[in-house]
């Protein structure tokens, strides 16, 4: 097997907060292969932002990566110095993020800001990155880029700009980008179109996508594999196929229950009882215990660590723990 | 754009109309010219020959036309107390108003917006608490306090600086004089210049440190940091121009009130300006110069504000219109 792109090994990230600190991520694990999309899911709040903010340096103080490592192609970047940091932002990672219409400067022409950047990361003359920028603009779908890219941010509608943010993002051709629910803010009819130009530029350019989104139908369907968080805490990780159709985790099968579908006959969704718990009063055990109804002796007391109980698939469970799972309880 | 100057201008005409109107008004009512003229020993009738030659008599509608006339042509009529036309008085005292509050004003917005972006990126720093905590006493003393307190130290004790007037000047044109090319000129403008600026300093200070915090807290300048763009680049180039956009209105609002309110400065420095001029004119009960001095600070603020928008339209795109058709 390849080595992976991206590598995060046991990350943890915490808010100091007047009442204690806040574990946002606790001991995350992942891997993303180069040139594969990798679908980061879970409820809000479950920390599929912030891993995407760690990875990238931009975790707002007081805010901090308190343990674990995160590798990009073998090499730490959790710990590097903000001039070695920037050399990364965009020229090897790219950021989409959710709000298109605030993601740009006001002030500056498209054209401005797009210059700006390549030449940041490209060493090449104003006329070279204005040429790189059309281009750029004509392949993220930009009608008349040649023109539109001398127009301000707010001549744009928000599915063009997220379309541009696109373009801001991949201009130094990094090779991964993460995309922070980068349709949310959008209308439904252009959702499917941001993802469509975001999925085949980056095939393009084989550059592997982190996408984050609570929608589970775009991870079914742009998604490579998937990855399921809960409460800072990685649930679940597998070939979005399988986790789909036979999820191992409780409450992925609980999260893949509560989508609708057209072909299945059913006469209601399936719900998970009681929500997420608070950062500052997750159980001990797993996480997730207070709404299982699968839960046994040891989800109260010991944390589940990924386990892979069959190949290519990690669940963070005691019931696929062969030492543990004898010890459910039958009927 | 031209409508839009055309409108601000027809604007501006109309706001002028107003103030001359209350000027006009406002004044009639300060007192009896003609009794701080004359002596106690002049007699009835010399009062009215008096009136009569002033125009005091004539209805006021017309009365009120003639100041509009005269107004338009730069004509404020004779002081009362001088003896000598009002335009000449406020022309030959104009220059060092204007210097002194050009340079004051210069220095604020120089030193307030360095200092507030300073305390805006470093917000946690030793430095910019000292400088908030110092910021406080320039916004709450008041301007005569101040003054009195640099004259006590760099002209009393310190005997650095001299604590009155103007120093040497040098004419150029015909009736412009200033004190920016001798050497006791420039050092006559140090102390009223801080004196003046100080409270503005520091709110535009305190302005742009809110302002660039808010910015810096925005999603494109987290996209700007994601792009990798250099720290310079992001604090200067993207943050800063967004925070400029609501401090120019204020700064060049503040410039109207530096020139309008040089009046206690250059009170406390015996500054030969035209506050000095507007003070002694209220004294003595001097219409023509007062309704002078009001229709031009009117016309200050007035052009002032004209120039914010220009320079709004400038940096804001969003304000040009022209191109909406473009948008979908």
């Amino acid at each position: 097997m390849a080595d992976p792109l991206l590598s995060v090994r046991d990350l943890v990230v915490e808010f100091p907060t007047r009442r204690g600190t806040l574990r946002a991520l606790d001991r995350v694990s992942f891997d993303i292969m180069p040139g594969e999309v990798l679908g980061m899911v879970g409820e809000s709040g479950a920390g599929k932002s912030i891993t995407g903010a760690a990875i990238i340096g931009l975790i707002e103080p007081p805010g901090r990566i308190a343990g674990g490592e995160i590798r990009l192609k073998g090499e730490r970047i959790d710990n590097l110095r903000p001039y070695a940091l920037r050399k990364i932002r965009g020229k090897r990672i790219g950021m989409v993020f959710q709000d298109p219409l605030t993601s740009l400067n006001p002030l500056y022409t498209v054209a401005q800001q797009l210059i700006e950047t390549i030449r940041t990361h490209i060493d090449c003359s104003e006329a070279e990155a204005r040429k790189r920028a059309v281009a750029l603009l004509d392949r993220v779908g930009i009608p008349a880029a040649e023109r539109r890219i001398d127009d301000y941010p707010h001549h744009f509608s928000g599915g063009m700009r997220q379309r541009v943010v696109i373009a801001l993002a991949l201009c130094a051709e990094p090779e991964l980008v993460i995309a922070d629910e980068p349709t949310t803010a959008l209308d439904v009819s252009v959702q499917s179109q941001i993802i469509e130009v975001l999925k085949d530029i980056c095939a393009e350019r084989g550059a592997a996508v982190m996408l984050i989104t609570h929608d589970m139908g775009v991870i079914a369907e742009t998604a490579d594999r998937v990855a399921v968080l809960y409460a800072g805490r990685m649930a679940e990780v597998g070939p979005v196929r399988e986790v789909i159709t036979e999820a191992l985790h409780p409450y992925t099968q609980g999260l893949m229950g509560s989508i609708p579908t057209l072909t299945q006959e059913s006469d209601r969704l399936v719900q998970i009882p009681g929500s997420m718990p608070r950062l500052n009063a997750i159980p001990q055990g797993c996480a997730f215990n207070p709404r299982c109804d699968r839960a046994f002796a040891p989800c109260f007391t010991d944390r589940p660590d990924l386990l892979s109980p069959e190949a290519g698939r990690q669940v963070a469970c005691w019931l696929h723990d062969p030492a543990k799972a004898q010890e459910v309880p039958h009927g | 754009m031209i409508a839009f100057i055309i409108r601000r201008l027809l604007q501006s005409i109309i706001v002028m109309v107003a103030v001359a109107a209350v000027s006009f008004t406002l004044f009639r009512f300060v007192g009896d010219p003609v009794n701080s003229m004359v002596g106690q020993e002049a007699s009835i009738a010399d009062r009215q020959a008096l009136r009569d030659s002033l125009g005091l008599n004539d209805p006021i509608l017309l009365q009120f036309a003639r100041f509009m006339g005269n107004a338009a042509q730069g004509e404020f009529g004779i002081s009362y107390r001088l003896q000598m036309p009002v335009t000449e008085l406020i022309l030959q005292r104009l220059p060092a108003t204007i210097e002194l509050a050009l340079v004051s004003g210069f220095l604020a917005f120089v030193v307030g917006l360095s200092l507030g972006v300073y305390t805006a990126l470093r917000r946690r720093g030793v430095m910019s608490n000292i400088i908030m905590t110092g910021s406080l006493i320039g916004v709450s003393l008041p301007t005569f306090l101040i003054g009195v307190l640099l004259i006590w130290v760099f002209a009393v004790e310190l005997r650095w600086l001299p604590s009155n007037g103007r120093g040497e000047v040098v004419a150029l044109g015909d009736w412009w004089s200033t004190g920016l090319l001798t050497h006791s000129g420039r050092l006559a403008l140090i102390l009223p210049a801080i004196t003046l600026g100080l409270y503005q300093m520091t709110l535009i200070m305190r302005l742009v440190r809110a302002e660039m915090l808010e910015v810096l807290r925005t999603d494109y300048i987290k996209f700007a940091r994601a792009r990798g763009l250099s720290a310079r680049a992001i604090n200067f180039g993207h943050a800063l121009k967004n925070t400029l956009v609501p401090v120019i209105t204020i700064t060049g609002l503040q410039l109207g009130s530096i020139i309008a309110f040089a009046i206690i400065t250059e009170t406390v420095f015996n500054w030969p300006g035209v506050g000095a001029l507007f003070i002694n004119s209220v004294r003595f009960v001097d219409v023509p110069v007062m309704a002078a001095y009001l229709m031009m600070i009117a016309l200050v603020f007035v052009v002032i504000n004209l120039i914010v928008d220009l320079l709004y339209y400038a940096v804001d795109p969003r304000l040009r219109v022209d191109r909406a058709g473009k948008a979908h």
